[in-house]
């Protein structure tokens, strides 16, 4: 009896033991940064490796760490709440980081606008264009691209291939940045056969497996042969709509690998470019500019290679519509040229190239396109 | 029959200080368990070749050592307090009640949808209004929980899970359409909360909402409701026996409904927090699984809602840490959802222990002394 209770105090001294050594263990942690580094933190609100918009900014940020006198600090599955707010001074606070990328949309209002104001010496640079001189502070910057031209480019390929002429589109939300690329995707299309046709379906959320294999198992049923999306990430698509025989042109990154028969071409990030050039621009003691845009032309934006089931003749109009948009002044949307309501969009001669502001607010689908923003 | 009944009552104070002897075992339980999930985590870093002591380091660095450490935990612990809560009081009743995100949702779009319209109101008239349809319609949607399964028979886990997948579909429809503030192009959302309607920080030091104080207010005053009010006696009865609180005449079904509304009010009010506090609108990231994460505290804290501050600040520091995880030992981000798992189970399997320690009871101390 006696022995059973030494037992219990003992095991419990044990554990008290435990617990003191959790707590000393906590000392002496050293610094992490070599203090003459540039310390660059990339936070993503996916995972790094979605094959999908994250995953083109990771490999932005991969870019980055092969430079000298860089230290690169990564965070991925940041949600766009306060969690959001501690990474960023977490970094800043435990890192020394010096400029930051907080790579999702939502992350801008108010998580960056609430955080920048507070660390006056950090950058802050924000992949979106929500960036106005008179309403935000001069340490935040947006840049963004113009790849619409590449689902412009995408559906070039796609009229190509398709049989049925009917395309599709499996889309995350009815906001102006999804239906330009929709838009763009079937007039694409309409540049080699102007009887094709685009369904879209929305899923309603950025990222959303199921709702994803659900669509493309919708487009694929009614008779649509060239699939495209633009969802966080296009993995389920790609994969979902290559095993019901359809081509498919990637979004965001490469997914090539992900059905190497049916690739066709994918509009991609370059923000490998983008951002080892902003990083140098900080190394060489310059500052970046607070608003920042470009297109194919500009490196923001690339095409992936063509896939094997590219026909020449897709091959040569593809190349020839690249050169344009290269040369500057392309446009997608011109006229004469009516929504999916009847609607005038743009009359003849009137075009709004990649560049126009007015494409940032569109609020339409083009004629062609079935489906509804309502 | 007087005697008999004041008989043990004499005994057991007798024994003073002793009395609280048996209450140190949902103390030291719990503490060895949490050890024990340390110990076993440990083992897998070992495996990975990682060093736990780093690890451990970590976690108290990022959540528990610099004020900022201290800032990032108490700020992502403010809305899970109060999401347990929506989940610990209809427990009381027996209920199991996991959709307390639907009522957080509905909160957080009340709260943003009617801000918006008092933009020229001042801060004293407008914030009760918007707290108060921010809570009313969580209580109405829990609430309406808690009426399907007294007056229909409806599985309010079931009904409760679902109905925050509707909320959320609400929520996001009511963003999108109705109440979408035309500015926001790329991000619906409803239109910004003046500055007026903005909660700001406590005077603290750091930089954390006056909706951790609430949280810890909600707790507070929820366990003196359960555990010191006849209000509280009765619907711990009826969580016991429901067939015997109905034959002592309690009023039951007022008390399921009044207490799945009351968790409701709390989750809305998470959702108020979220949006005058944090985002300043509401839009889709406001609904970032806060409630579900309070089932899992609810429950790893027995229900008990004193006991939901301690275990809300453990998790949330752990999750702070989640990012120097990352950084610094080069681990994934779902390391910390491993860690957290672990501990989880090793309290859930600790329940087992209870009552089997002499120690812990009077017996022990009485025939020692």
């Amino acid at each position: 009896m006696i022995k059973k209770h030494v037992t219990r105090r003992t095991f419990l001294g044990t554990s008290a033991t435990a617990l003191g050594a959790t707590a000393l263990a906590t000392s002496g942690l050293t610094g992490f940064a070599n203090a003459a580094d540039l310390t660059v933190g990339f936070i993503y609100v996916g995972p790094k490796d979605d094959f999908g918009y994250n995953q083109a900014h990771a490999e932005g940020a991969a870019a980055v760490k092969a430079m000298a006198g860089v230290t690169v600090i990564e965070e991925e599955n940041v949600p766009e709440t306060v969690d959001v707010q501690n990474t960023m001074e977490s970094m800043i606070n435990f890192d020394g980081a010096t400029l930051l990328f907080p790579t999702s949309f939502g992350y801008f209002d108010p998580h960056i606008l609430e955080i920048a104001p507070k660390h006056p010496d950090v950058r802050f640079q924000h992949a979106a264009g929500l960036w106005s001189a008179d309403k935000h502070p001069m340490n935040v910057g947006s840049y963004f691209g113009y790849i619409g031209m590449g689902q412009y480019l995408n559906g070039i390929t796609a009229g190509h291939a398709t049989k049925t002429k009917k395309i599709g589109f499996v889309a995350a939300k009815p906001i102006p940045q999804v239906l330009l690329n929709i838009n763009s995707f079937l007039l694409g299309a309409r540049q080699v056969d102007p009887e094709i046709t685009c369904q879209v379906i929305f899923t309603g959320e950025w990222s959303l497996a199921v709702k994803e294999a659900e669509a493309t198992n919708a487009l694929a049923d009614q008779g649509c042969d060239v699939i495209t999306c633009h969802v966080d990430g296009p993995k389920v698509v790609m994969e979902t709509a290559a095993g019901r025989d359809a081509f498919v042109c990637g979004y965001h990154a490469n997914q090539g690998p992900l059905a190497p028969e049916k690739y066709l071409t994918g509009a991609e990030w370059n923000w490998a470019s983008i951002y080892t050039g902003m990083v140098k621009t900080v190394q060489d003691g310059g500052s970046i500019d607070n608003f920042v845009r470009g297109g194919l032309a500009e490196d923001f934006i690339k095409m992936s290679p063509l896939g094997p089931s590219v026909s020449d003749t897709a091959r040569a109009q593809f190349e020839a519509t690249k050169a344009q948009i290269m040369a500057g002044g392309f446009a997608a949307i011109k006229g004469p040229l009516k929504d999916n309501k009847g609607n005038v969009i743009a009359s003849e001669g009137q075009s709004f190239v990649e560049t126009d502001i007015a494409l940032e607010s569109m609020d339409y689908l083009v004629e062609g396109v079935i489906g509804s923003i309502g | 029959m007087k005697e008999l009944a004041t008989t043990p009552l004499s005994s057991q104070s007798s024994l003073g200080i002793l009395k609280w002897v048996p209450r140190l075992e949902f103390v030291a339980i719990p503490i060895f368990a949490v050890i024990c999930g340390f110990l076993i985590f440990s083992v897998f870093l070992i495996l990975l070749g990682k060093s736990p002591t780093d690890f451990f380091a970590l976690v108290y660095k990022a959540g528990f050592s610099t004020a900022f450490s201290w800032q990032n935990t108490l700020s992502r612990a403010a809305p899970l307090l109060l999401a347990a809560l929506c989940v610990a009081l209809p427990a009381k009743l027996g209920l199991v009640v996991i959709g307390g995100e639907g009522a957080i949702a509905l909160g957080a779009v009340a709260a943003g949808a009617i801000g918006a319209y008092l933009t020229n109101v001042s801060g004293v008239i407008a914030m009760p209004i918007l707290f108060l349809s921010a809570a009313l319609t969580g209580a109405f949607w829990i609430g309406l929980v808690g009426f399907l399964r007294i007056k229909r028979g409806v599985n309010e886990t079931i009904a409760s899970l679902l109905m925050a997948y509707i909320a959320i579909a609400i929520s996001n429809h009511l963003i999108e359409s109705v109440f979408r503030d035309p500015a926001s192009l790329n991000k619906p959302s409803t239109a910004s909360l003046s500055e007026a309607l903005r909660v700001g920080a406590m005077p603290i030091g750091i930089d954390v909402h006056w909706g951790f104080l609430a949280g810890l207010i909600a707790c507070i005053v929820s366990w003196i409701l359960v555990e010191k009010t006849t209000l509280g006696f009765s619907a711990r009865i009826a969580g016991g026996n429901i067939r015997a609180a109905q034959v002592q005449g309690l009023p039951v079904a007022k008390l399921i409904i009044g207490f799945t509304a009351l968790g409701g009010a709390i989750a809305g009010i998470a959702g108020f927090y979220e949006v005058t506090a944090v985002h300043g609108s509401a839009n889709a990231s406001v609904f970032a699984g806060y409630g579900y994460t309070g089932i899992l505290i609810a429950f790893l804290a027995r229900h008990n809602a004193l006991a939901i501050i301690p275990i809300t600040i453990m998790l949330a520091g752990f999750e702070a840490s989640s990012g120097l995880i990352q950084r610094r030992m080069d681990l994934p981000d779902a390391t910390i959802l491993v860690f957290e798992g672990i501990v989880f189970v090793a309290i859930l399997f600790s329940e087992t222990l209870y009552g089997r320690f002499r120690f812990f009871k009077h017996e022990y101390w009485k025939a020692d002394a």
